[in-house]
This record gives C-alpha cells, structure tokens and sequence, in this order.
C-alpha cells in the first residue's frame, strides 16, 4: 500500500489535546508522523485537507446490525458501509439478532462477516444471559475470547437486579463493561414519553421514571460490586441527576447518549409519525437540554447513535404497533454539529471526543488518537458543508429516520480503517 | 307583488273548486313565506283554516357532486296526512325546474297526494326539465345571463321582484 | 375533495369553531328525516361507504349505518371479527384495496390510536374516525354536544364533568376538545390512576371526587369504566369503584341543581352508573343515541360535497 499524506487539514486529536492545522502522514496502515510540513516520501499519494477537518475515526459504541436473522433489513456489510459513510471507523454490534450473539461460535460469525466486509470494524458486544432471556449468564469468557468487546442484552433491560449484580462481577475478570439499557418493565408498557403529548395522541405513555429507576440500580449494583456498568441511550434529566452524583462518588459508571435524544422532543410524535418512535421514547424539552449539559459537563460520556433499522413497511402502521428505532449512523455526525457545535454548547474537538476518543477509552478498543504508531483509522470531514438527508442517499439498508428532509451540517469525505479508504464520498 | 298574490289564490280556489283538502306547501326559503301569505289570503276570503308545510328540497338535489352541499339545510315540515290531499308547490321563480322536480320528489316520500299543483310568483322560463306552473303570478323572459331576485318582508324586510339584467345592470 | 371540514374528520382538537357549529347545525334538519315515515332522502345516492371495524362495535356501527342509509348511500361492512383483519400490517393493505376500489368515503374503528390519520393519508377518500384507539370518537363528542345544546339551550358557559377512565377514554378527549372550542367549562374527575399525565394543564377543572363535580357540574359525561381495568391494577375492585365514583340517585340529590347526566354506552349500570339514575328524569341516555344518527348523516353529508362556498344563495332556482 502506497503511503498516503493528508495535506494541510485542521487536524484535531482530543487524545492528545491536539488542534491545529498539519499533515498526517500513513504509513503500512499506521500514523507514521503527524506534524507541519512534512516530505512527501516517494511514491506517496497526497491528498490536500484545506478547510477538512482530519481525526480519528468515529466510533459508535450500539449499532443495531440485524445479521443473523433480519438480513432484508440490514448486514453486516450494508451496516459497515454506512458506519464508513458517516465517519466511523469502528462500530459495536448489539447482541439481539436472531439468533441472539450468546456464544464464541456467533461471536465469531460477527467477527468474520466483518473481516469479509472489509468497511468499517465491527466488534461484537455478547449477551449478557443465553438467549437474552435474563435468566442464566452466558459465558461471558468465551464470548470475549472470541472478540466480544461487552455484554449487554440491549433491546431488553436486564431485569433481576441478582443477574446484573452477578454480570457485574463476572464481568471484572474480563475487564468488559455492561451495557445495560436501562427500563423497567413493569411501567414502560408505552409507546412514547408520558406526558402532554401521549395524553392528546392517546397513546400510552412510558414515564421518565422507567428510564430511572433501572439507571439508579444500575448505579447502586455498581458501588455493591465495583464493576463497570454503561448506561445506554439516556434519554431523561432525572438519569442525568442520577449519573452526575454516581460519578462524583468515583463509581465506575459510564454513559451515552443518542443524537435524537438531543436533538429531538416528544412533540415529534404528532401526526403519529412512526419515524419518531424509539425506545427509550423522544422527551420534553427539560430533558433534551439535560443531555445536552451532560454532554457538555461529560457525566453522559460519548454518543452512540442506536443504529436500529427497519424494513420500510415495519413502520408502516399505526403507531402503537410499529417498531421501535431508527438508522443513525450516517447522520450522527451531522446531528452533532447543528445541534451542539452550531449554538456553541460544545466545540468540535470536543465533539470528535465524545464520538471517537472517549468510546475507544471506555470500551478499551483501539483507535480514537491519531498518535503516531496507532492505527490509521481516520476520517476526513468537511464541517462546513450543509446537506439534506435523502432516503435514497443512505449507505443502510434501511431509511428509517425522523431526519429525512432535514439539513444537516457536516459529514465525511473520506475514511481510512488501517490506512484503507474504506469510504470516499464521489465528487 | 300583492296584487299577484291575490290573483294566485283566486285560482288555486277555482282550480281545486273550492278548499276541501288543500294544503299549501312553501319551499325553502322564500317560497314558505309566499305561501303563508296565499294561505293567509285563501282563508280570509274562505272563511276556513289550511294546513301548511314546509319543504327543503337541499338533500334532494341532483348536483351535489357539482356544488357540493349547502352549509345550512332548512327545515322541512308537513301535514301528518298528505294522502289525498290536493298540495299546492309554492316556489318564488321558476326556472330548470330542477327545484320543483326535487319538490316533487320530496313530497312522494311523504304521502301520496291526489293531485299536486305548483304556483310560482315569476316563471322566467329556461327550463331544463319538462315541468310547468300551474299557477303563475307573472311570466318575463330572461337570458340565462340575467337573474331574478324576490324578496319578502319576512326575510328581506321588503316586498320586491328585481330583474337583473347581465348587460345594463339592474332595472326593476 | 377538500370541504368545509377538510377531508377527513380525525377528531375534534383543531376543528374550528365554526366548523362544529356547522356541523350541529346541519344534523338539526336530519333529525327530522328519522322522524319521516320514509327515512331517506337521496343526498348520498350512488356514493359507496366503507364501514371498516377493526374492533367490535355495536351501537357506533348501527349509527353510522343508519345515517349513511338514511341518505341513500351504498354501504359495505367489514369486521374484523373472522376476517383476516387482525392488525398492523393489514391496516395498509386494507388502505391500498381501498383506494384501488375508489371506494368514496370510510369509516373506520381501530384499536390503535392514530390509525384513521393513518388512513386518510394514504387514501383519497374522506376518511371519518368512528374512534381510533385512546384518541379521539368526534362523532360521539359531536353528539354529545348537541344533546347539550337541545338541553340546555346553549353549550358556551355550561360546566359539564367527565367522570371515569379518562386515561383510557378517546370520548373524554373529544369532548374535552369539543366543548372548550364551543365555550364550555370542562371538569374532569376520576381516581388519578385513571387520569392522563398533565391534563391538569389543559384548562380544566380537577374535581377529585364525585361529590366535588356533582356541585360543579351543569352536566355530568359519565365514562364506561371496562372490566380491564381492574385486571390491570388500575383500581382494586369494580365494587368499590362505584361505591367511591358511582353516581346514584343519593349522590344526584345534593346537587344543587338538578344536572343532565350523559352516558357514552354501553354502560355498566351498577359500576360507574345506577340503574335508577340511567333510567332516571336527569338521563339524556336516549337522546343521545338519536342525535348520534343525526350528526353522523351531517358529517357524511358536509364530507360528501366541495366546499360550501360553491353553493349560491339567492332565490332562483337552478
């Protein structure tokens, strides 16, 4: 592979608390150097960066890719050329496929489809119990032997506090998270956020306190065992609360949060578009504005987009019955930028830190730095351009997104997994 | 406009050879007004009392495909018993004939008479329906173009008959 | 086509004004066509309805049946009982046969909220909700309305309370639309477990206990508490329930003027109603049921034309 030389971009690393503009120059799928006027070494092809943004490669930590089981409505590989297409480098696969990700054989398949797919790195997460089913752990070394970055049975909430609390501690000897998500049951028989909006719709409710309780005994099975629990897509100011104080106690606690969730508010729903219906449900304003000072402050982490595509006439139905979920990976960055780095709540490297640098941290996956010896996973991005969201534009199988007709601001031009261009977007 | 009405029950009387089972039947809206006014003027000379009806012929229309409904459907009340009864249609102006077939229609559905008779203040011809007025308080002939306008105190607080004229505006 | 009421009647909340004065205005003089020994008039002739009932319905069904013969169009029924009408999926199956068989106008009953806008935007044809879901029954807020209006003269300023399962109730939120629109004062009571999260900030009046909306009310719209509901933790037990919420004749007898009480249907004589004061003098039951046929032959006749500006007042005939 010939050695490629990114000319001139603004180059932003947060794990190094880089920004300024440079070069970046691969080598053998690895940053060689990184600094101002650099040679170009021969036989190298140079790529010119002015008015690019050049960082680490993006990295969603819930992707839902429906291989096995529902491949019309998504692959591995289709899932893979969409993370590419927005930037990312690297995704990690939700366990809720059919059959469900509980063993090292189906570790291995997720593995070896994305080998196969050669786009973006797609590291599977395992289920926390066989089957998704809450009642006995799977075999959690097994499943990180053969690739399994977490567990999580994500798409259910694991309900027996003594499962979670013994997922905690099983998983410290792997040193992998749970990723919980976060709902209790019992109350969360709705299909959006409780309040004014599901009374006038009449549609039921799920109150924010689903969402809470479970993050509050997640939070406290976390301080009982000293494990890691990650706390996905939060979707309420009470959750936020509940994450700034286990944060300041030092528990060891993580947290992301969905573009929708800080882009968009309940009000969505009018009109019963079931594009607006995902679980945990689209909120009030007050909660919107919570996560966005959460992503802020970092007591929410890093944003994951709960890519989780449906077959175009899935959500053709009547609101209570469609399913819940949209695509998110080709648009999460350009949600990041008109929602937060436009109005000035966070700059863009700390931006490019809540999407690459921290999930690579928190997850211990490579990637999210540009220091040299690394990996090259990078992408190229032009912040400025203003683009509309069309269906058929969509690397995913699936269009299933609230966002469709919307402008969006920014995107990537090209991204590199080992130093491969593994996306390049056509002139 | 008075000296018609009085012609028109004179010969609603003649014709019916008298006021055994009349019953004066106004369509909505002006035509209930000049039939009270005809009834009213049958018994003060007759000495007797009519029954009365009125008659929306709205849901009987033939072009609500075209025009679409009328925001305001009157009333339509009759007499319990029209079998047999000799009714009098009282319309303000005659024209298609499309509203007296509707009329026509409607008062089917209620009874059946022995014998129906219509009487129009003003026939201004153009007819699009075989249909013809017994009874006629005057006749004009009118261009599509030009319209009639009645008018009664009751509704309009004035008794009046305009002709308006498509090409030199009104005249009366 | 687009008529004085749009192309479809979804619900009450965003009808204007005007266009719920329209519409009782328009059922007065098709009261007066079921009292005709020959109940029809032609207006509706050779239009083809759709009466499609995903749920089981009798009376709403038999209403709307009668109005749309009383005004000679062609109907069809389809139930969902031992069809293959289940749900979901078929909803827009059902829509594309619809549309492909040019039908005119449908009615629909779904069990799911939001299903006739579903409907109506993906067909062409006017799309009446005979109740979708928790959302909205407009025809049956419609008639109750009009019940209050033959009652009392006038619906601005009446005090009417809707007692019962409001969370669960698409007739509560029609009349709570439809009464604030007409100028009514709108209570609600019911235990909070079957109250919906924030309608206290909807411009009502919270009434806690019967005996609270009973001094209030001019009129009380007393909902079907369901069986369900107790099975479901909502409330400990039907027996208790009418002892707390019931309305009897002892608890009407300290109004302090005597009230009209509505009921939706069917009804639970024991549970949310006793029997004596259902077939009591303060009932409206019946009437009720009699507008029903009158408002709904009015909403299918103003949904049936263009729009009303097209009709050309004056005398002369044409």
């Amino acid at each position: 592979m010939r050695p490629l030389l990114l000319r001139g971009g603004r180059v932003i690393d947060p794990s190094r608390g880089a920004d300024d503009v440079a070069d970046v120059l691969i080598v053998d799928g690895k940053i060689a150097a990184v600094g101002r006027g650099i040679p170009t070494p021969d036989g190298a092809i140079e790529r010119p960066c002015a008015g690019q943004v050049i960082a680490p490669g993006l990295i969603d930590l819930h992707v839902h890719f429906r291989e096995p089981g529902q491949e019309e409505t998504e692959t591995i590989s289709t899932g893979a050329m969409a993370a590419a297409a927005g930037g990312f480098t690297a995704v990690c696969a939700m366990p809720n496929t059919d059959p469900v990700t509980d063993n090292q054989a189906a570790v291995g398949f997720v593995v070896r489809q994305a080998i196969r797919a050669a786009k973006a790195r797609v590291y599977p997460i395992g289920a926390v119990s066989i089957g998704q089913r809450g009642e006995q752990l799977a075999e959690f070394g097994e499943l990180v032997g053969a690739g399994a970055v977490a567990v999580s049975d994500d798409g259910l909430p694991v309900i027996s506090s003594h499962l979670m609390r013994t997922a905690l501690e099983y998983a410290k000897t792997f040193g992998v998270p749970v990723a919980d998500h976060c709902e209790d049951p019992t109350l969360a028989h709705g299909a959006m956020h409780e309040g004014l909006v599901s009374t006038r719709l009449g549609l039921k409710g799920i109150p924010s306190a689903a969402e809470e309780i479970m993050v509050a005994r997640d939070i406290i099975l976390s301080e009982l065992t000293g494990g890691h629990v990650h706390l996905c897509h939060m979707s309420t100011r009470g959750s936020v609360d509940l994450i700034r104080r286990a944060k300041e106690k030092g528990l060891r606690v993580t947290a992301e949060a969905t573009p929708h969730h800080f882009a968009l508010t309940h009000e969505r729903c009018e009109g019963y578009d079931t594009n607006a219906k995902m679980n945990p449900p689209l909120r009030e304003v007050a909660d919107r504005d919570a996560i966005r000072s959460a992503l802020q402050d970092g007591t929410i982490d890093v944003i994951a987009s709960d890519h989780a595509p449906h077959h175009y006439d899935a959500k053709e139905r009547a609101f209570s019955e469609a399913p819940n979920g949209i695509v998110g990976l080709e648009t999460a960055f350009g949600i990041g930028m008109r929602e937060l780095v436009e109005p000035g709540l966070l700059s863009l490297p700390n931006l490019i830190e809540r999407m690459s640098t921290m999930p690579a941290r928190i997850f211990h996956l490579p990637g999210g730095t540009l220091a040299v010896g690394a990996p090259a996973d990078v992408v190229v991005l032009d912040p400025e351009v203003r683009w509309t969201v069309e269906a058929s534009q969509f690397n995913s199988k699936s269009a299933n997104s609230p966002f469709l007709g919307e402008e969006l601001i920014g995107r990537a031009e090209l991204t590199l997994v080992d130093g491969r261009p593994v996306f390049e977007r056509a002139k | 406009m008075a000296g018609a009405l009085h012609r028109m029950a004179t010969e609603i009387v003649e014709r019916n050879q008298g006021t055994d089972g009349l019953v004066i039947v106004g369509i909505q809206r002006r035509g209930v007004e000049l039939a009270e006014r005809v009834a009213a003027l049958i018994e003060a000379a007759e000495g007797t009392t009519l029954p009365r009806g009125k008659l929306d012929i709205t849901l009987y229309r033939d072009d609500l495909q075209t025009i679409g409904p009328r925001p305001i459907v009157n009333e339509t009340r009759l007499p319990a018993a029209l079998d047999g009864a000799s009714v009098i249609i009282v319309d303000d102006v005659l024209y298609t004939g499309r509203t007296a077939r509707a009329a026509l229609d409607e008062v089917a559905d209620f009874g059946r008479p022995r014998r129906v008779w219509l009487c129009v203040l003003v026939d201004r011809g153009g007819r699009e329906l075989p249909i013809q007025a017994d009874i006629v308080g005057s006749t004009v002939a009118l261009d599509t173009r030009d319209r009639v306008e009645v008018m009664v105190t009751e509704v309009d607080g004035l008794d009046a008959v305009d002709v308006i004229r498509a090409a030199n505006g009104e005249a009366r | 086509m687009t008529t004085a009421l749009g192309k479809d009647l979804i619900g009450l909340e965003g009808l204007t004004r005007a266009q719920i004065e329209l519409i009782l205005d328009t059922a007065e003089p098709f009261k007066e066509v079921s009292e005709r020994p020959i109940k029809k008039v032609p207006a509706l002739r050779g239009k083809t309805i759709v009466n499609l009932f995903f749920e089981p319905s009798t009376r709403t069904r038999i209403s709307f049946e009668f109005a749309e013969k009383r005004l000679s169009a062609d109907t069809v029924n389809v139930a969902s009982s031992g069809s293959s009408v289940s749900k979901g999926e078929t909803l827009v199956d059902t829509a594309r046969n619809l549309e492909a068989m040019r039908i005119d106008m449908v009615v629909i009953r779904h069990g799911s909220s939001g299903a006739a806008q579903f409907l109506g935007n993906r067909i062409r044809s006017n799309v009446v909700n005979a109740g979708d879901g928790q959302h909205e029954h407009p025809t049956q807020g419609l008639l109750d309305l009009l019940t209050l209006r033959d009652e009392f003269g006038k619906i601005e300023g009446l005090k009417v309370a809707i007692c019962g399962d409001v969370l669960h109730s698409r007739v509560a939120r029609s009349n709570l639309w439809g009464l604030r629109t007409m100028g009514a004062e709108v209570g609600i009571c019911g235990p909070a477990s079957l109250l919906p999260r924030g309608i206290s900030e909807l411009g009502v009046t919270m009434l806690p206990r019967i005996e609270d909306a009973i001094q209030w009310a001019d009129a009380l719209n007393i909902l079907r508490l369901q069986l369900e509901r107790m099975h479901a933790g909502f409330i400990p037990s039907l027996r208790e329930y009418n002892r707390v919420f019931g309305v009897s004749t002892e608890r009407l007898a300290q109004a302090p003027k005597p009230l009209r009480i509505l009921h939706p249907g069917p009804m639970n004589r024991g549970v949310e109603i006793d029997s004596d004061v259902a077939d009591g003098p303060h009932s409206v039951i019946l009437p009720q049921v009699t507008n029903g046929v009158a408002v709904r032959m009015a909403v299918l006749y103003l949904l049936a034309g263009g729009s009303p500006e097209w009709a050309t007042p004056g005398s002369d005939d044409r």
